[in-house]
């Protein structure tokens, strides 16, 4: 079997894998292998013709394609080995791997790091139990995304939307944008599950409607999708009488991501119920030393910049593993609280900076995000469940916490 | 003018299949006609896949006859197709004390028939099954079941059988049958086939093809079952088949392991109407998850990846009917064949040419059979050396297309080369697209190497034949 030599490998060239790399090659580390089992580096960023990206980290507005060619333009520029179409099949939890692609087969790497970067896959209709008929015609919103700015095929012309993900909002839009009609955009819960500036640029301004409280309770169809079938749902999320049906022949799902963790399971790591990726410390190390996870795989963030400013820490820690110059600090343990659904990261143990980043578990306006130790107290007009609220703890805050041992953040209504 | 075929089997299920594959050992003309753009694409897609021990069977039924013969002849069979089979054993669980004199009467039978069988009970039963619910403390195992990929081994049929020059006519309904002198002329889709005999292997449709030459005793009553299967990284969830005490008129409600080492759980059982009605529903999965859940509490709903129904093709007497038609001679009934169908398909197949020797047809056995020369080499369960050569001889093995079930480029080209034409097509023969992501990450792949192998638009590949198109429009 061949063997490829190399201090850190980093599984995953989308923006938090890629920034992971050049950050740790910045650091000093020269001999690195970033792999990725599509084609080209960028990811899901590729598909994502759509502007929006960029807007924290470079300060402009960008489409997914030209924020991810500023990390393939300096991947260019640094003697990092880049394989593509290269899919990992194996890792053990002595850090050995073996990778294949259909060049050189098998390839074993026995790295002295691991960055981890899969991002994460769409949940599916079966994950959300809807009975019906199993025609062709019905997509997850990012398959369709694909088959439209990638492939070059239109997926379908008559088209209900199952959740009000991001995605699945932003698919709405580019498929009216290319004559398909959207009838509909259902949503299980009584707000959106995507961020509010594509509710309004891609459902609003399309004049496309959003059903809150409303699911698909059957779909028809042998051959193709023909049609679906909508309930308003009550109090409980039970479906409610007076049903209507749409005609359609597509169906898309964007009902939730799942951070893709097939290898952390390999490595018997422990994955959150809340996040659905590894616990993980500010370093974004996982339990098991010399093992980083960064980007969508460690939980989903709201924006692909964040996962960039991840893969920084991650590469930058790696480098620094790699160099024993990781300082294993004291550890202070970070806890969910009243209507805080994640924050991430699960430890603190620097001592220069750290941001976290919390999700919560109901709309709420005019609150106050607040911490055991009053160390923590921010207001806050609205919080959402899809947007994450960013915490930024400081040197001073950080002295603090660690005396703490465990740090408990809140969310709560000002009133 | 003198027929084109000597027989022509309608039907391409496992049944079809299975009858198909016995009649290449003969010099015959045969022709399978089935109005599927693929086999394997009614009845048999449903399949669970259980080689059953016929201990569930009347003994005396033509089913109990010919489950018990099938289990037996299977073990040849997987060898001969290379198809993995594994006697992973069943037990039947007493979730009652009225079950206790069921299960002790069942083990009886068994043992009066042949059927390896024996009571467990306490420490024992919690050794083979942990997760069983601890009110449940008696079992029958019969350590004779076993499971197979049922869709793999329909389409090793098929191609074992093509290979020894069964031809096969698909997409073609057969929408008439005349009778003409000693033959039969078949109207199946554009085309007529004038044939000597006839083998009805048409599953729910049996009846209505019996219909149109007066050979119908029997009505085919439909009946609907689904299935949910786990996803497969819980393999810890049982170890056997594990059914309730069945009850005179059902089976009941299973946790089957499957040959893949994931867990799946039904079937449900409603009589229907429609014959093509292969729809899931909340009734079902909410059925199947409470009745599953009574012999193994944690069955998580959340770790469904598939669903799918499938349609039972029951006959009013309850029993397959094998036999020449008593009306119309040369016209064979295969029909009402529904589980334990797949166990018996080997059975049914010899049956069905023990009948063919006494309708006057001339059986010359060929002087060569071709050995089954096309297994499917499955990328995901070779150690590393075979990976390694596998990719030196072929490239397109280190190409992973389905990353959930390690489904590589060569297994779907190799696929198309062996008959399959769709999007289902492959995978029932390769996986891609069974896992968890439900074909969201291969899906594109597959539609490429279809293209690339078949000299067609994508634009055109279908999920399976008639109107279901993947795409809508190219741009």
């Amino acid at each position: 079997m061949k063997n490829i030599s190399t201090d850190i490998i980093i599984v995953g060239a989308g923006p938090a894998g890629m920034a992971a790399a050049l950050k740790a090659y910045e650091m000093g580390i020269k001999n690195i292998l970033l792999v990725d089992r599509l084609p080209e580096p960028g990811g899901i960023l590729q598909q994502c013709v759509h502007n929006g990206f960029g807007l924290q980290k470079f300060k402009e507005d960008l489409t997914g394609p030209e924020f991810a060619d500023r990390y393939i333009k300096k991947l260019g520029n640094t003697g990092i080995n880049v394989m593509l179409h290269t899919m990992v099949m194996e890792m053990t939890r002595d850090r050995k791997m073996i990778i294949s692609n259909d060049v050189d087969g098998l390839i074993e790497v026995a790295p002295k790091a691991i960055v981890m970067a899969m991002g994460c896959r769409e949940r599916t209709r079966q994950q959300v139990s809807i009975p019906g008929t199993r025609p062709s015609g019905i997509f997850t919103a990012g398959v369709a995304q694909r088959f439209m700015n990638i492939e070059g095929y239109l997926p379908g012309k008559e088209v209900v939307v199952v959740g009000s993900g991001d995605i699945g909002m932003i698919m709405a839009r580019r498929m009216t944008l290319e004559g398909a009609k959207v009838h509909a955009v259902t949503e299980i819960m009584p707000y959106p599950g995507g961020l509010t500036r594509n509710v309004v640029q891609c459902l609003n301004d399309y004049n496309i409607p959003l059903y809150l409280k409303h699911n698909v309770i059957d779909i028809r169809g042998r051959d193709r999708v023909k049609a679906v079938k909508i309930a308003r749902l009550d109090e409980k999320g039970k479906p409610m009488n007076g049903t209507f049906e749409i005609e359609c022949d597509t169906l898309l799902f964007s009902v939730g991501l799942i951070p893709e963790n097939e290898l952390s399971r390999m490595i018997s790591l422990e994955l959150s119920h809340a996040t659905g990726g590894p616990f993980i410390d500010d370093n974004y190390q996982t339990s098991r030393e010399g093992v980083f996870i960064c980007g969508n795989a460690a939980f989903v963030n709201d924006l692909a910049d964040y996962a960039g400013t991840e893969g920084e820490i991650a590469g930058e820690a790696a480098a620094k593993y790699l160099n024993d110059s990781l300082e294993a600090g004291t550890k202070a343990r970070v806890v969910a609280g009243d209507n805080v659904r994640f924050v991430v990261p699960n430890f603190i143990t620097r001592e220069d900076s750290v941001t976290l980043y919390a999700r919560v578990t109901q709309p709420m306006l005019d609150v106050t995000v607040s911490s055991s130790g009053g160390i923590i107290n921010m207001k806050k007009q609205i919080v959402k469940p899809s947007e994450m609220i960013e915490i930024n703890l400081d040197s001073e805050k950080l002295k603090k916490i660690k005396g703490l041992k465990e740090l408990m953040i809140d969310v709560r209504p000002n009133k | 003018m003198p027929s084109n075929y000597d027989i022509a089997i309608i039907g391409g299920g496992i049944v079809g299949n299975a009858i198909a594959r016995e009649l290449s050992r003969y010099e015959l003309r045969t022709l399978l006609i089935e109005k599927e753009i693929e086999v394997s694409f009614g009845t048999s897609k449903a399949n669970s896949g259980i080689i059953h021990s016929a201990i569930h069977d009347d003994p005396k039924t033509l089913k109990g006859k010919l489950c018990l013969r099938g289990n037996a002849l299977w073990e040849e069979l997987s060898k001969e197709l290379r198809i993995p089979f594994e006697r992973v054993g069943e037990i039947l669980v007493a979730r009652s004390r009225d079950d206790l004199p069921v299960l002790k009467k069942m083990l009886d039978s068994a043992k009066a028939n042949g059927i390896p069988a024996e009571m467990v009970e306490g420490k024992r039963l919690r050794e083979l099954e942990p997760n069983l619910s601890l009110e449940i403390n008696t079992g029958l195992l019969a350590p004779t079941a076993g499971v197979i990929p049922p869709y793999e081994m329909t389409y090793a049929l098929y191609e074992n059988a093509m290979q020894n020059g069964v031809e096969y006519l698909l997409e073609s309904k057969v929408t008439d049958i005349k009778r003409d002198g000693k033959c039969f002329v078949i109207t199946a889709g554009d085309q007529e086939v004038k044939v000597d005999h006839i083998i009805n292997a048409a599953g729910v449709f049996a009846d209505e093809i019996a219909k149109l030459v007066g050979a119908n005793n029997f009505i085919i009553k439909p009946r609907k079952g689904e299935e949910y299967i786990l996803d497969k990284r819980l393999d810890n969830i049982n170890n056997h088949i594990i059914f309730p005490t069945p009850t005179p008129t059902s089976k009941g409600i299973l946790i089957i392991k499957t040959i893949e080492g994931s867990t799946m759980i039904g079937p449900t059982a409603e009589d229907t109407s429609d014959r093509e009605d292969t729809s899931t529903t909340e009734e079902g999965l909410n059925k199947v998850l409470s009745f599953v859940r009574t012999m193994i509490h944690d069955i998580p709903k959340k770790d469904i990846i598939a669903s799918f129904a499938g349609i039972r093709p029951v006959s009013d007497t309850n029993d397959f009917i094998i036999e020449e038609s008593a009306k119309v001679p040369r016209f064979i009934n295969a029909a009402g064949i529904q589980s334990p169908g797949l166990t018996a398909a080997p059975a049914i197949a010899l049956m069905v040419v023990n009948i063919l020797k006494t309708t006057g047809l001339k059986l010359e056995e060929k002087k060569e059979f071709k050995k089954y020369d096309k297994p499917h080499r499955r990328f995901s369960l070779a150690v590393d050396k075979e990976k390694e050569l596998l990719i030196k001889l072929n490239p397109a093995y280190g190409n992973i297309i389905c990353r959930c079930e390690t489904v590589t480029e060569a297994e779907v080209a190799a696929a198309i080369r062996n008959g399959a034409r769709t999007i289902d097509g492959i995978k029932l023969r390769t996986r891609a697209g069974m896992g968890r992501c439900q074909s969201g990450f291969c899906i594109h792949h597959v539609m490429k190497i279809l293209s690339k192998e078949l000299g067609m638009p994508e634009e055109k590949i279908t999920k399976r034949g008639g109107d279901s198109l993947v795409v809508k429009e190219k741009r």
